[in-house]
Parts: C-alpha cells; structure tokens; sequence
C-alpha cells in the first residue's frame, strides 16, 4: 500500500534526526509542514461549526416560529423550546458565525496553512526563522478556538453583540444575556488569537526577508509569498490596534472604567460612567477591522494567482502590477476605515475624505481581476478542481467588489448601511472570494501537505454544487437589501405590520435563500469526504503533480525536516516561466539556469 | 428519536457507499493506469462548457430577479433629497451592473474558450504597459465621476437644517422609540440623563422641577431603600445586623448616590430657569410619529443605553443613536401617507421608522409607525394634542397659521409628582392653586416669543 510505504520512509531522513517521538511530530511539532497540517485541520473543524451555525439561523429565517427538529436537535429545549430558537440565540449563533469565518477560518486557518505551508517551501528555506514560536502561534490560535467553541455551550449562551461587538452593548450584562460570561470568552479568545496572530506573522515577515535561498530575489518570489508578506504586515499593523480596543473593553467591563460608556442607563439602572464614547470603539476597531478584509483577502488572491498560472499555462499577467497592487491595497486599507461609520454622527467633511480613499482601492482590485482575465486569454487551461475554484473567485470578486463602490458611496451608504446589501457584498468579496481561494489553495497543495491525491471528480461535484449554491445564497440578498431589509434581525415577519407586500417578498426569497444554504452546505459534505478519504487513502502523488514551476515541487513527497536533502536549491528565474518560446517543454521551473542570451520573464 | 436514527443510519450507510464507489473508481483507475493528476481532454472539455453553463444560470438568474422583484425593492423615495439619492443608486447600479456583465462574460468566456486543446501551446505573454495602463486609467476616470456626483449628494444630504426646519427629537432605548417634538418655541428643551424618572420623566428633561424633583429622588425619595437617607441611616444603625456582603454592597451603592448628587448639585446650580420654557411646550409621542408633507425636519438622535440606529428605508434616512452625544440628520418628507397608499395602490402599506443597530433581543421588533400627514391634517393633530387638557388659547405659528397654546404633557407630570422631603410615598407637593399660579407664568413666558390673538 502506498500510505504504508510513505509512513516507513517519513520518519528517516538524511539530516541525521533522532528517531522522533509521536508527541514532537504529531503534537508538540516545530515543522512547518505539519503546523501547516494542524492549522487547517483546526480550520476544518471551526469552519464547519460556523456553518452549522448560518444552517440553524438561516432556518429560523425562512420559516420564522416553525418547530424544527433540526433546530431542537442541535440547540436543546433551554435555547430552542418547541424546536424555536429564542431572540437571543439567534444574535448568539449569527455572531459566532461571523467571528469564527472571518477570525478562525479565513485568517488563522487560511494564512496559518498557507503561510506555514508555503513561505519556507516557496522559498527554498529549511523552515520558519523561529520553529518554537511557529509552534507557539499554532497552540494560542488553537486554545482560542477551543475557548470560542466552547462559549457556545455555557448557560447564559455565547457572545451576541455581533462579530464587531459594538459597546454599550457588549460591556453591559444589563442589555443581553450573551454579554454576560459569553462576552468575557469572547475577549479572551481573541486576545489570544491575536497573540498568535502576531506570533505568526513576525515569524513570516523574518523568514521572507531573511531565508530566501540563493538567488531568490525579491522580484522572483510567486505572488503567493508577496500577499503572504503584505498580510503578515497588515496584521502586525492593525491587530495590536485591536487588542487594545478589546483590553480597553475589558477594562469597562470588569473595572468599571469609561472608555466606552457615557450617560447610560439600563434596566432602570443609572451607570456613573461618563465621559467615554462608543465610537471610540468602532475607530479602534476598524483600524483593524478594514485591512483585516485584506488580510483575509489577499492570501487568497495569491493563491489563486499561482494556480491560475499554472493551470493556463501562461505567466501571470502582469507580474509587477500584480506586485504594486497588492502593496497598493496594503497601504490604502489603512486609511479607509470610517466607511464604516459614515451614518454614526461622524463629521460630514471627514466621511467626504473616507469616500475618496475608499474608492481608490478599487483601481488596484480593478487592475488585479484584469490581469488575472487576460492570464486566461490565449492560454491552454487544465481544469483542476483548484484552477476551477480560482476561477470562481476571480468571478466572486468582480461581482462583490463592484457592490463595494455603492457602499463606499457616503450618500448612498445612508440608505444601504447595515442592510442585506451589506451582508451580501462582503459574503460575496470576502466571504466567498476567500473561501474559493482557500479550497483552491488545498486541491492543489494537497499533494504537497500529504503526499496524496484527492479525488478530481468529486473535487469537480464539489465545486460546482458549491459555486452554485454560493451565488444562490448571496445573490438574492441583494434584492432584499435594497428593499430595506435591516440585517439581524430575527424575523422579517414584522414587515406585515406596514408593509405587507414587501414582507411577501423578503420571506419568498428568505426561503430561496434558505434552501440555497443547505445545498450548498450538503455540498460541502463532498469536501470533507474526499479530504479525510484521500488523508488516509488516496493514490500516491508524483513529485511535481501540476507540473509547476516554484520551489516546492522539487521538494522529495515525503516529508523531511529540512525540506531539501543536500543543498538548497538555487534559483535563476521568476517563477512565471510556462510556455515560454524556445523550450520543449511548457514550464521551466525556477531552478533552471536561464540560457545563454534568455532574458528573463518580466 | 425513530426519526432521529433513521438519519443516522442513512448518513453511515451513505458514507460507507461513496467509500466502496472510490475503491472501484481507484481500482479501475489503477487498471487504465490512469493518474489522478493527469486531467483528460474530456474532463476539460466538460468543465470548460459548464462555464458557459454557469455563465448563462447567473446572468439569467439575475435578469429573472430584476423583472421579478424590480429595480429597487423599497419604491420610490419620500423625500427631497432621497430622490436625488435614488438618482445616484440608479446611475451608480447601472455603471456596476454594465461592469458586472461585462467582467463575468469576459471571464466565462475566455474560460470556455481557451480550455486547453492538445497541440495548442499557450501563448507566452507576460505583460504590456499600455493595457494595464488602460485597465488603470479607465476605472480612474470613472471613479472620479462617481466620486464627484456622490460628493455633491453627500454634501446637500448632510448640510445643517435650515431656520425653518421643526426640531423633534427620536428617543430610542431598548425596545422603543419616543418622540419629542420641539412645541411652539421650536426650541427642544435640554436633558441630562442623570434627571431621568422611569415614570416622571423618562426623557430626563432638564427644568427647575425635575432637578429638584431629581434631588429630592436621590436623596429621600419615595420607595427609600434606594435613598442616600435610607442607605445612611441602615449603616449607621447599630441595630441592624448584615451580612459584610450586603453591608459592602450598600457602601458602594452610597457611594455612587452620593457621587450623582454632587453632580446633581452642581447641575442646579448651573441651571438657568429661562430655558425651563422650551421643555414645558415640548410634545412627547410615544405610538406613531406625525410628520408634516413638505415641512423641513431635523431630527436629533439620542440613546438611553445602547447604540440605536433611526432607519427610515422611504425617506433614505438613517441615523445612529448613540448614548452620551446628540446626532441629527435633516430632511423633508414630501409624499403623504395617502399619496404613498395610492402609489403602491396597496392600502395596508405606512411610513415606518425601524432601529438599526443591532441592540438586544428584540431589536427586530424595535420599530414606530411614521404617518406623513397633509398640512391641514397635521395641524389638527398638533392642535389636538394641546387642547387634549382642555383650556388654552390660540396664537400664531411662524407661518401665520392659527394654533392652540397648552402645555405639553411633560409639563404636566414633572409638575404634578414632585417629591416631598421625609416622605416615604410618591406625593404631588404643589397644590392645586401653586399649579394654577405657575401656569399663569408659564403662558407669559410663552407669549413672550410668539404674537397671541384671541382665539376664534
Ligand atoms: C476587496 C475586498 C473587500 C473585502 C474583503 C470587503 C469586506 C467588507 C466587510 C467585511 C464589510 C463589513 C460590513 C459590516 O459588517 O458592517 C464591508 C463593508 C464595506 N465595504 Fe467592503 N470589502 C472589500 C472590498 C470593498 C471595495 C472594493 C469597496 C469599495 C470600493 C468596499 C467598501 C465597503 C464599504 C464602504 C463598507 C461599509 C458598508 C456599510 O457598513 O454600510 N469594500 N466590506
Ligand atoms: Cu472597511
Ligand atoms: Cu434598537
């Protein structure tokens, strides 16, 4: 058997390694590949949960009141008597949903895989610049998991003030039941979380500036390492910003300090805390909360960039713009946050600037969707289940940031904020963007992770149950933003009281919606059955399955530590260098000497 | 349960069934030698094609949508300046929905068309600075525009009311709305949330009453287990055994009465008694809020506990309430109730003012009934509410227009509750004839701003 033959070969290696014991490879491991492995693994297990969670919400949605066994199954009779869920579960699962996709998935589980994954592999490094605090950031990101996960299991039920947790709301137990205890573990998670984010991107900036292997300048890195790098720097950037809104919070929580509260009165209780204001949270938080989207964005832009190009067979488009890009997106996802906030008292003249900055960051994006259509054009393009997924984000992007320029429009923002439109542009460019690009990411590095090959076919089933199923879901909550839907809200059935015939409307496509979410979340059963499937036994890969240009594909199948036997390799091209005139074959990859009078790619 | 079960058994029984379909599909794999990495031309072909497929479900998905559900869910806009919003939703929808199509079909496109056909190389293309300058400068040029336009919008939409604009203030705490319309001074009385009487004033109004109304609350208030009086005396009362715990709680409870009444101090000694006049007039409105067709309004915003956001989706207008600052937004309604019905020739249909701001439990339920009324209608609402207690008389709006002067109902109940010192009961300390004698003052002092005619 294959798997047999890949575990005997696994534990030697010619570095001269001690014989490893299960706790130091499995556990307690310091090696990228397999912190690699642990956090998507981790990724999987929230990912699921979080949309296990939009399944339940999105029952009660459809079919407001209506006893559901599903929903009684899964919430019990203290949180769903009669199989309804109570008002304020129904905040509790929404915000959990929304923290665990864009904390716990998109940026520990995607960047933590990916970046772990790739960064030394891509760059012909033997491992992190700091294995023990690569190991340390995978063990914060995977204790705040479990402290998230298991906030929704304690009696005054989970955090329910939304994933931006907005005081007063959030510090005050007076005004919801979640802001009891469950708020308390919401804080602590991600301050831990943050931790380990921090741990982790200092680590990745280090490696990328200090262990490229000879010859692997910085204008020969695949933009995958590029938009690791510009993430780990906007998180470096932006989370302590976050921790420090979050300690500020737990500070009025627990020391009855004023940051947050000023003039409040609740449940006939009058507070002494004056002089603080809310939005000083929300600046806080959207300092973070904006270049977050990028950070949760750009890593899978730059997965995607690399299976593009070697599924067309073509160099990226633009390899140097796609660079500026980034970097340009970086940058201005600093200076954007208040589009957030137009509609909260904010001065008229300041929501003016946040418009024009936000609205530049669509020439970036512009460029980057432009670049990766003319990848396509004229090239020869092999439909891996990954290239399929890149595709799907390309489209998802396009389709969700143009919603974006209605958004960043201060005057159209007043009748849009906060509605379904809302939800459904940064499903739809974050959301699923990210998603596709973390799927594509896994059908491809697949073999690299463990040595196996998932299966195409159900890898193609996969994907288009889910692109349909997607759009299926977030397309129509366009309509219903744009009739005025408020989003959380628990029952869209309070439109009968004014307005019976959008109530109609809003409810039928509630419905479509609904069912649109559970098929594409039967769907993603297929996923989870190829993976574990192929993790235990799939077909043996080859060394460089998608015939690829970059470094990790001239790594050995099996694991070792230190990743090359012998020397690093050396590089002596970009890494775009498919079909290229002049060669037989049509990838020549980034270890071949270029040829007497061969100019290089870009 | 059974059901339950029957679930189960069909997940396994499925798992196991997918499990025992990829061994035959590895197995005959391993017979053709086939590699799963290796992708045949009619896989290609076949994805290549469901691209088209796909292509042609969204953009007939959506078209379907459009003519279904129409162009903008909500109808038209009932206000001035919502109309120049939905001119700019309509402009701006049409730039995307062309960039949309056309993006997609491009992508679609060169999917299904350039899937790889053996012996066709790919071309090696790697870049050309005049196209990425095209795709760079075209977006920025059409940013611009849109830029501008929204600026502009933007700028008119969030200019500051005019003289003329009707001051109410939208009240929100969890889960309601309460309106306060400004009265006849167009002056909104002032507040302070530390005057705040669940019943005698639950909008903390801020008049030389409901300070010391507030004082006397505080310190020897009705109901006195929560009085600084009551609180000293039990902890200073030898014979009153507790437990530490309690005892501690007290200590900080006192405290913090004690730190609100400095400040209550210091806020009646601050306070001027010439501004009592603009709370006495103002109206308060609890079910429905009256707006006038064509009358400038400018709301001002405020939140008793937590973020609250004043959305109302017909007039394009939404505002966040927020606790500890005042926010406004200014506009003017000008379709009524009646024209709207007949518009959406839908008889059930109203105006509704909805919150926001995700806020508690029921929060989806935090809504008010918003009546735009003809001039005359409203005017007759607003006489009413005066005349509701019977005498009064007539003067001139600022229009000219003939309206009933009363006191607003705050007047009223701040007045009549009053604390007495040492009572342990709610008691009105003003007599009858102390209340007539201040209403006396209270209409000169109105008349002072506004021309009074006899009524007729
Ligand atoms: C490129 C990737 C993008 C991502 C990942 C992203 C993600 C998000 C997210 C998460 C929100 C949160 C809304 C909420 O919870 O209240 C949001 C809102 C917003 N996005 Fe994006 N967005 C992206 C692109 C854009 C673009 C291109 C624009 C403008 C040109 C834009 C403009 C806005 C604005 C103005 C809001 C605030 C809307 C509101 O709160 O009413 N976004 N976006
Ligand atoms: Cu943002
Ligand atoms: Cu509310």
């Amino acid at each position: 058997m294959a798997a047999v033959a890949h575990d005997a070969s696994g534990h030697h290696d010619d570095h001269g390694h001690h014989e490893e014991s299960f706790v130091s490879k499995y556990i307690f491991s310091q090696d990228h590949k397999m912190i690699a492995k642990q956090f998507l693994m981790t990724a999987i297990f929230m990912g699921v949960v979080a949309m296990l969670l939009s399944i339940l919400f999105r029952i009660q949605l459809a079919w407001p009141g209506e006893s559901s066994d599903f929903v009684s199954f899964f919430l019990g009779d203290t949180w769903a008597p009669g199989g309804v869920m109570k008002e304020d579960m129904y905040l509790g699962l929404v915000t959990i949903h929304g923290t665990i996709m864009v904390f716990f998935l998109l940026t520990g589980g995607l960047s933590g895989t990916f970046s772990n994954l790739l960064i030394p592999l891509q760059l012909g490094a033997r491992d992190m610049a700091s294995g023990f605090l690569n190991m340390l950031s995978f063990w914060f990101f995977f204790v705040s998991s479990l402290i998230m996960f298991g906030s929704l299991f304690i009696e005054t039920g989970p955090a329910m003030a939304g994933w931006t947790i907005y005081p007063p709301l959030s510090a005050l137990p007076q005004a919801i039941s979640g802001s009891g205890l469950g708020m308390t573990l919401w804080l602590f998670s991600m301050a831990i979380f943050i931790a380990s984010s921090l741990i982790g991107s200092l680590n990745y900036i280090v490696t990328v500036l200090n262990l490229r292997t000879k010859g692997m300048t910085m204008t020969r890195m695949p933009l995958t390492i590029w938009a690791f790098f510009v993430t780990a720097i906007l998180g470096v950037l932006s989370f302590p910003v976050l921790l420090s809104a979050v300690v500020l919070l737990i500070m009025d929580r627990l020391a009855g300090t004023s940051f947050y509260l000023s003039d409040i009165i609740v449940n006939g209780e009058m507070l002494t805390q004056h002089g603080g204001s809310p939005l000083l949270f929300q600046h806080l938080f959207w300092f973070l909360g904006h270049p977050e989207v990028y950070i949760v964005l750009l890593p899978a832009l730059g997965l995607s960039s690399e299976v593009i190009a070697t599924n067309s067979r073509k160099p990226i488009f633009g390899y140097r713009a796609m660079i500026g890009s980034i970097l340009a997106i970086g940058f201005l996802s600093f200076i954007v946050w208040a589009h957030h906030m137009f509609i909260t008292g904010m001065n008229p003249f300041l929501g003016s600037v946040f418009v024009f900055t936000t609205l530049l960051i669509a020439i970036p994006s512009a460029v980057k969707v432009f670049n990766y259509i003319t990848t396509l054009w004229k090239g020869s393009i092999v439909y891996t289940p990954a290239m399929l997924f890149a595709i799907g984000l390309v489209s998802t992007f396009i389709t969700g940031g143009v919603t974006g320029i209605i958004l960043a429009d201060a005057a159209l923002d007043i009748a849009i904020h906060d509605t379904y439109f809302v939800v459904a542009h940064f499903h739809v460019v974050m959301g699923l963007s990210a998603v596709f690009g973390m799927f594509a990411g896994v059908y491809h590095w697949f073999p690299k992770m463990f040595g196996k090959m998932m299966n195409t076919r159900l890898g193609y089933a996969h994907f288009w149950v889910t692109i349909v199923g997607a759009y299926g879901v977030f397309f129509p909550m366009h309509f219903v933003g744009i009739a005025g839907a408020p989003r959380r809200y628990y029952d869209y059935t309070v439109y009968n009281d004014f307005d019976p015939a959008t109530g109609d409307m809003m409810m039928d496509l509630n419905v479509i919606i609904t069912m649109f979410a559970i098929f594409a979340a039967v769907g993603q059963l297929l996923f989870l059955f190829n993976f574990f499937y192929s993790v235990a036994r799939g077909p043996k890969t080859v060394q460089n399955p998608w015939s690829g240009t970059t470094l990790e594909w001239t790594t050995p199948v099996e694991h070792i530590h230190g990743n090359w036997h012998g020397e690093l390799p050396t590089v002596h091209r970009w890494p775009y260098d498919y079909s290229k005139p002049g060669y037989d074959v049509d990838f020549v990859p980034q270890i071949v000497p270029l040829r007497e009078g061969e100019e290089e790619g870009h | 349960m059974v059901t339950k079960l029957v679930i189960l058994l069909v997940i396994v029984l499925g798992v196991v069934a997918l499990a025992q379909l990829m061994r035959v599909y590895e197995l005959s794999s391993k017979l053709t030698k086939k590699v799963e990495s290796d992708i045949s031309n009619r896989d290609n072909r076949f994805n290549a094609k469901m691209m088209m497929a796909f292509m042609v479900l969204l953009f007939g998905g959506f078209i379907w949508l459009m003519l279904k559900y129409g162009w903008t869910g909500r109808g038209i806009a009932a206000s001035v300046h919502g109309r120049e919003t939905d001119w700019l939703m309509d402009l701006n929808l049409i730039i995307i929905i062309a960039v949309f199509f056309l993006t997609n079909a491009l992508l679609f496109g060169f999917a299904y068309k350039y899937v790889k056909k053996p012996g066709v190389p790919a071309l090696y293309y790697p870049h050309n600075n005049k196209l990425e300058m095209i795709w760079t400068v075209v977006p920025a040029v059409v940013l611009a525009v849109i830029i501008i336009l929204g600026l502009r919008v933007w700028n008119t939409t969030t200019d500051p009311a005019g003289k003329e604009a009707i001051r109410v203030e939208l009240f929100s705490k969890q889960f309601d709305w309460t309106a306060r319309y400004s009265g006849m001074d167009n002056k909104l009385g002032r507040f302070d949330y530390k005057l705040t009487h669940e019943e005698n004033n639950p909008l903390a109004l801020m008049t030389t009453e409901t300070i010391d109304s507030a004082i006397l609350y505080m310190e020897d208030g009705y109901l006195n287990t929560k009085s600084i009086h009551y609180l000293e005396t039990t902890l200073n009362d030898p014979n009153i055994v507790m437990n530490s715990d309690d005892r501690d709680l007290m200590m900080v409870e006192l405290s913090r009465r004690e730190r609100l009444i400095r400040m209550l101090y210091q806020m009646k000694k601050r306070h001027d008694d010439k501004i009592d006049t603009n709370a006495y007039d103002d109206i308060i409105q609890t079910d429905t809020l009256y707006l006038c067709v064509d009358q400038e309004y400018e709301m001002n915003f405020r939140s008793k506990d937590v973020i609250h956001s004043a959305y109302f989706p017909h007039f394009r207008v939404q505002m966040n309430n927020v606790p500890g600052m005042t926010t406004r937004f200014k506009f003017t309604p000008d379709v009524s109730t009646e024209e709207m019905k007949k518009i959406k020739g839908d008889e059930n249909f109203n105006y509704i003012l909805m919150c926001n701001k995700i806020c508690g439990g029921a929060h989806y339920k935090m809504k008010m009934l918003v009546e735009v009324l003809d001039a005359k209608t409203y005017d007759e609402w607003m006489n009413g509410v005066y005349r509701k207690d019977g005498k009064g008389k007539y003067v001139l709006d600022n229009k000219g227009k003939k309206i009933l002067l009363k006191r607003g109902k705050v007047h009223e109940a701040t007045f009549a509750h009053t604390y007495k010192k040492g009572e342990n009961t709610l008691l009105p300390t003003t007599t009858q004839s102390e209340l007539e004698a201040l209403k006396v003052e209270l209409e000169k002092k109105a008349n002072l701003d506004i021309p009074s005619t006899d009524g007729n």
